[in-house]
């Protein structure tokens, strides 16, 4: 099935006329144990030249291991065997390797250097090269201007990274890993071969189309794509095969003509998830929880919104409209912004005197977007990430009950189901899917009078959304408010209430009942960021 | 669910005993260290006499150990603590010798100076944004100019007895009272880290600012606590320094540092690895004294000794990483 030759990989632009195309990249029962346990399992299939090839998998499927072995990051058991344009790689591969042979990953930290400028990040390689005695730098500067453009990047060489915004990150990063490809290819004549691991969740809609471009144009050139993410439909949408994991073991292959997104779901959970229709709660009404006039900061216009006790609402809206940033300053986590609160009947504060210790003296919890960054710290125990935010809980008699700690943090490890459950293990053991439940589970076990959710289930596998899902709604009915930023539709139909639609940094649609769906989100993000935006740039909301 | 299940009784981690023995592997080394010493010096190494002086003698080293991983267990280099040690011990050399002080008013001085020059380091590093490398590196400079100018470059002997009596003159179990001082000073600090939530601020700060910060930990307050708590400490050390010696010398106390560095990373090896832990700092500092005395015993040249601090560092440090795989370190 896997060289049938009627699936729809179109003919490589390298080898015209080839019946029968040499695979790219070939993996052939590749298998990973780490102790006892398999990650992986008799992996096996094939990358042909032209296509892009859709890697699925849930968190801890095998899906992140695989990768590692492809980036020479871990060694595989004996076995396994990987062939790079029919030439036999051997195992583990060696740094460097991927390069000659042109393989480039793109992950989804990017891998780029913050403090140097584009220029720097983009030409990297040829500017740290052995042997160079010299830095031309007006031709580099040329190169990487030539390379912005080509695929339609509108970035200056010299802004340093951390200045740009997330989505011209993501595509310099496809960008360079692209142009490494061309380079091997230019020596070895052969097609390459770029992995993207989840891309995409930073990404709004027209980033992510702008990125199908890159990979479009990268494949009409002969190369191959393997994509990875957890967004069913982009699969569907870019790849020409699927290749599902589960379990540490292959669970399928689907062409895109036979792949339906009930069957991947399916193929990925190993069972049926009914899709989320929506609430429809309709016309519920909440009694006013939290009242903010005048919500602003650099990204965000003074803006006035509020949410109902026991009620979901969501924020969304394209990337740098500004609704990412409200999580954070209704918890007082960011310097330089303004506006008024009031919670319930109590007397109206200003968010400027509002600090998180302070919001969490009010009983507000924020879960941050950056897992890693402004989360969790991967190098402590599950358990000390766990409790940070009331360690003093655990102090009783002039002792940290660590004990006690341990022994709450793995019944609560049990009730959100984080595997492996053992709170001393350190965070950065735990797959992405399970660290945010570790998270999660920190600050739903204080059972929060507001919950501040900044994109809850970015990089979480569809399983742990339903269970993340189902912990949110069941907090709701018993009280909790809970305003949730995403960028994803599908997920904000499926639990909110009501959401919120932002462009240019003011709140340009409120959206309930019938029209809360993913479909109706979408379009108003577009509607919104259409040329109404364009003419009135700031009028500001009253 | 049966196979959840089995996922969870599969990935459930076994016990690695590489870990278990790394935590003990200096206590060995230690212990054996001890061993070959006695094989070559069979008459006088092993003896208490020898010990308890060593103990006594590598106490302010001690202290001043273990005041250097406050701040990198809060992110921050204190690279100042060897110039602060010779501060204090100079000032209450000027101030009770030459100025004929009593001794109580200048330990109470000496350790508010020891406060001042932590606050001194949080205005530069937490207010100004300075890098705390940069602060303290220029400040062992100034300090070492100051303690020039204020004692001539001389050393200032005929310091109050009763601090002499106090950290040597008294005896326990035939161990000078200094040793015990160093003891005190971890077992407090093994229990702030351990048992006190200002230990897991401390550590969340180092490892994660924002994070800390978003979870309502006074990231600031924690990191200017941590400066003022390795400077009194690095002054007390001075104090002890002073005691032990019975003078205050202008220079050797410098020496100190990168030893005492060498056994904060030393001691980040063993007893908890992977943290700045006081008992394993304990550790490294008197594994490396065994060494250096045993060593100076066989009348081996004093280069020796600074071959065998640094050698000894990056050999612990090279094995604790190998123990860890391709594992990232926890740890500078």
């Amino acid at each position: 099935m896997v060289l049938s030759p009627d699936h729809t990989v179109p003919d490589p632009a390298t080898r015209p006329g080839a019946r029968n195309p040499l695979p790219v990249l070939s993996v052939a029962n590749l298998s990973k144990s780490f102790g006892g346990a398999k990650a992986l399992h008799n992996v096996s299939f094939d990358v042909m030249p032209g296509e892009v090839h859709g890697l699925l998998g849930k968190n801890g499927s095998g899906k992140s291991t695989l990768v590692k072995i492809l980036a020479g990051f871990h060694a595989p058991d004996d076995g396994g065997t990987l062939t790079f344009n029919g030439e036999r790689v051997s195992l583990p591969l060696k740094a460097g390797e991927g390069r000659r042979l042109g393989m480039a990953f793109v992950h989804q930290n990017l891998g780029l250097v913050p403090s140097l400028t584009v220029l720097e990040n983009l030409r990297l390689v040829e500017l740290t090269r052995n042997g160079k005695a010299f830095i031309n730098w007006r031709a580099e500067t040329a190169a990487a201007q030539q390379a912005l453009k080509r695929f339609g990047l509108n970035i200056d060489p010299e802004e340093r990274v951390d200045r740009l915004t997330p989505v011209q990150r993501a595509l310099l990063a496809i960008v360079r890993a692209f142009e490494e490809i061309e380079a091997a290819r230019a020596i070895t004549g052969r097609p390459g071969l770029v992995l993207l691991d989840e891309p995409t969740p930073f990404l709004p809609a027209s980033g992510v189309a702008q990125l199908f471009e890159l990979v479009r144009s990268i494949t009409r050139l002969g190369s191959s794509v393997i994509f990875i993410s957890h967004d069913i439909d982009e699969v569907m949408e870019i790849t020409d095969r699927i290749t599902v994991l589960r379990d540490g073991e292959q669970s399928g292959e689907l062409a895109r003509a036979d792949a339906t997104h009930e069957k991947i779901v399916e193929m990925i959970v190993g069972q049926s998830i009914s899709r989320g229709q929506g609430r429809k709660s309709g016309t519920n009404s909440f009694p006013v929880y939290a009242r903010f006039e005048g919500l602003s900061d650099k990204m965000l216009q003074p803006s006035d919104l509020h949410v109902g006790k026991g009620e979901i609402l969501g924020l969304t809206g394209l990337i740098g409209s500004g609704y990412e940033e409200v999580p954070y300053l209704a918890f007082g986590a960011r310097s330089g912004a303004s506006g008024r609160i009031t919670i319930e009947d109590g007397p109206t504060f200003d968010q400027s005197t509002l600090t998180p210790a302070a919001a969490i003296e009010r009983g507000f919890a924020l879960l941050p977007g950056d897992r890693h960054g402004e989360s969790g710290v991967d190098s402590l125990s599950i358990v000390d990430n766990m409790f940070l935010p009331d360690i003093g809980r655990f102090f009783r008699g002039g002792l940290m009950r660590n004990g006690a700690m341990v022994r709450e943090a793995r019944e609560l490890g049990k009730a959100y189901e984080v595997r492996p459950n053992d709170p001393a293990l350190k965070l950065s053991a735990l797959s992405g899917g399970n660290a945010q439940k570790v998270l999660i589970a920190r600050w739903m076990n204080r059972s929060p009078l507001l919950l501040l959710l900044d994109e809850p289930t970015q990089g979480v596998d569809v399983g742990t959304r339903q269970q993340i899902f189902a912990a949110l709604r069941k907090a709701a009915t018993e009280g909790m408010s809970i305003i949730c930023a995403s960028s994803e539709a599908e997920q904000l139909a499926e639990i909110c209430d009501r959401v919120l639609v932002f462009a240019r940094g003011r709140i340009c649609d409120e959206i309930t009942g019938e029209r809360l769906t993913k479909e109706g989100i979408s379009e108003a993000c577009y509607v919104s960021a259409g040329p109404a935006s364009q003419s009135n740039p700031t009028p500001r909301v009253a | 669910m049966t196979d959840i299940v089995k996922t969870a009784d599969m990935t459930k981690t076994p016990t690695n005993y590489a870990r278990q023995f790394e935590r003990v592997a200096l206590l060995l080394v230690w212990a054996l260290t001890i061993a070959l010493f006695t094989f070559l010096i069979p008459n006088n190494f092993l003896n208490w006499g020898n010990f308890s002086i060593m103990f006594a003698s590598y106490a302010p080293a001690a202290l001043l150990a273990l005041a250097i991983i406050i701040p990198l267990t809060a992110g921050d280099y204190d690279l100042s603590v060897g110039a602060t040690l010779t501060l204090s011990a100079s000032t209450i050399g000027v101030l009770n010798v030459w100025q004929q002080m009593p001794i109580g008013w200048v330990l109470v001085i000496v350790l508010l100076m020891g406060l001042g020059i932590g606050l001194f380091h949080s205005l530069f590093i937490i207010y100004f944004r300075v890098p705390s490398l940069v602060v303290t590196l220029g400040s062992t400079s100034l300090m070492s100019g100051v303690v020039q100018l204020i004692t001539n470059s001389s050393t200032i002997g005929g310091i109050d007895n009763s601090l002499i009596m106090a950290a040597v003159g008294y005896r326990l179990f035939g161990i000078p009272y200094a040793f015990y001082y160093a003891l005190a000073a971890a077992l407090v600090m093994w229990y702030i880290f351990d048992f006190m939530p200002l230990g897991r601020k401390l550590l969340f700060v180092g490892r994660g600012r924002e994070v800390a910060r978003l979870n309502g930990i006074s990231v600031n307050k924690v990191r200017v606590g941590a400066l003022c708590m390795s400077a009194v400490l690095a002054s007390a050390a001075g104090i002890l320094y002073a005691g032990v010696l019975g003078s205050a010398d202008p220079y050797s106390g410098l020496n100190y540092l990168l030893p005492a560095f060498a056994a904060a990373f030393l001691g980040a090896t063993t007893i908890q690895p992977g943290r700045f832990n006081p008992w394993g700092t304990i550790v490294a500092v008197y594994f490396l004294a065994t060494g250096i005395t045993g060593l100076s015993m066989l009348g081996i040249p004093l280069w020796v000794t600074n071959v065998f601090n640094g050698g000894a560092l990056i050999l612990a440090v090279t094995i604790s990483q190998i123990t860890r795989g391709r594992e990232a370190s926890d740890i500078g």
